[in-house]
């Protein structure tokens, strides 16, 4: 078992690739927003430099304050929260987005880091593979 | 006639349709996605607020409270639970749904 173990070690090293999951959809109205989450999940088991980006309506699943008891589906917004549990830790919000629906980070559930569009164009361009939702 | 929207304002132009097709004295129910564009700063609030005129506005409140958006409501927005969703429909000859 040890000896497997070591082996899937070795297997891990040396390729780590930047991964970044682009969320451009509003919560609860579609299941991208979810199933998105789940996927950065199980990505984390991988150990490999995740990103995460909120842009467009994406920028609604950080939103604080949120009850869905109304509506009788889970409310995964906490989860952005536990991500820092699994050493995912950079997460990003496009300031353009964020003014067109009148947010500001006081609003969201977790730190984030606000990037203008160049910047956010920028940090897409250096990634190994990008993963849009 | 109730228009009833379901997709945000700023992904889809469903809004924007009911909106430019709602006659004077029609009703518009916001639910779903479509209950961002009732919220103050939202870029869908102008359009909103300048329908207000002719059309009296409805949102969902289940909805908007299971997108944290409840606190942010523009006013003149009238804030129905689904009882107040069943009413609505019952109240109006004709229902559409802007999908």
């Amino acid at each position: 078992m040890s000896d497997m173990m070591d082996d899937m070690d070795e297997g891990g090293e040396g390729v780590v690739k930047k991964f970044m999951f682009v969320n451009r959809k509003a919560p609860h109205g579609t299941i991208y927003a979810l199933e998105g989450l789940e996927v950065v999940l199980v990505s984390a088991a991988f150990d490999q430099d995740v990103s995460l980006v909120f842009v467009d309506d994406g920028v609604y699943e950080l939103i604080k304050g949120v009850n869905t008891k109304g509506i009788e589906v889970k409310d995964f917004s906490k989860t952005y929260r536990a991500l820092e549990g699994y050493d995912v830790e950079k997460l990003y919000v496009e300031k353009s987005s964020m003014d067109a629906r009148g947010l500001t980070e006081e609003d969201l559930i977790v730190d984030v880091t606000v990037l203008d569009s160049t910047e956010m164009a920028n940090l897409m361009a250096e990634q190994d593979v990008v993963i849009s939702y | 006639m109730l228009n009833i929207v379901n997709k945000s304002a700023t992904e889809r132009n469903s809004l924007e349709s009911a909106l430019r097709m709602a006659t004077k004295g029609s009703a518009v129910l916001l639910i779903e996605d479509a209950v961002y564009a009732a919220t103050q700063g939202s870029v869908a609030a102008a359009k909103i607020q300048s329908a207000m005129a002719d059309v009296q506005i409805y949102a969902l409140g289940p909805d908007l409270d299971a997108r944290g958006m409840t606190s942010r409501v523009l006013d003149g927005v009238k804030v129905v639970d689904y009882g107040g969703f069943v009413d609505l429909v019952t109240e109006h000859n004709c229902c559409q749904s802007w999908l």
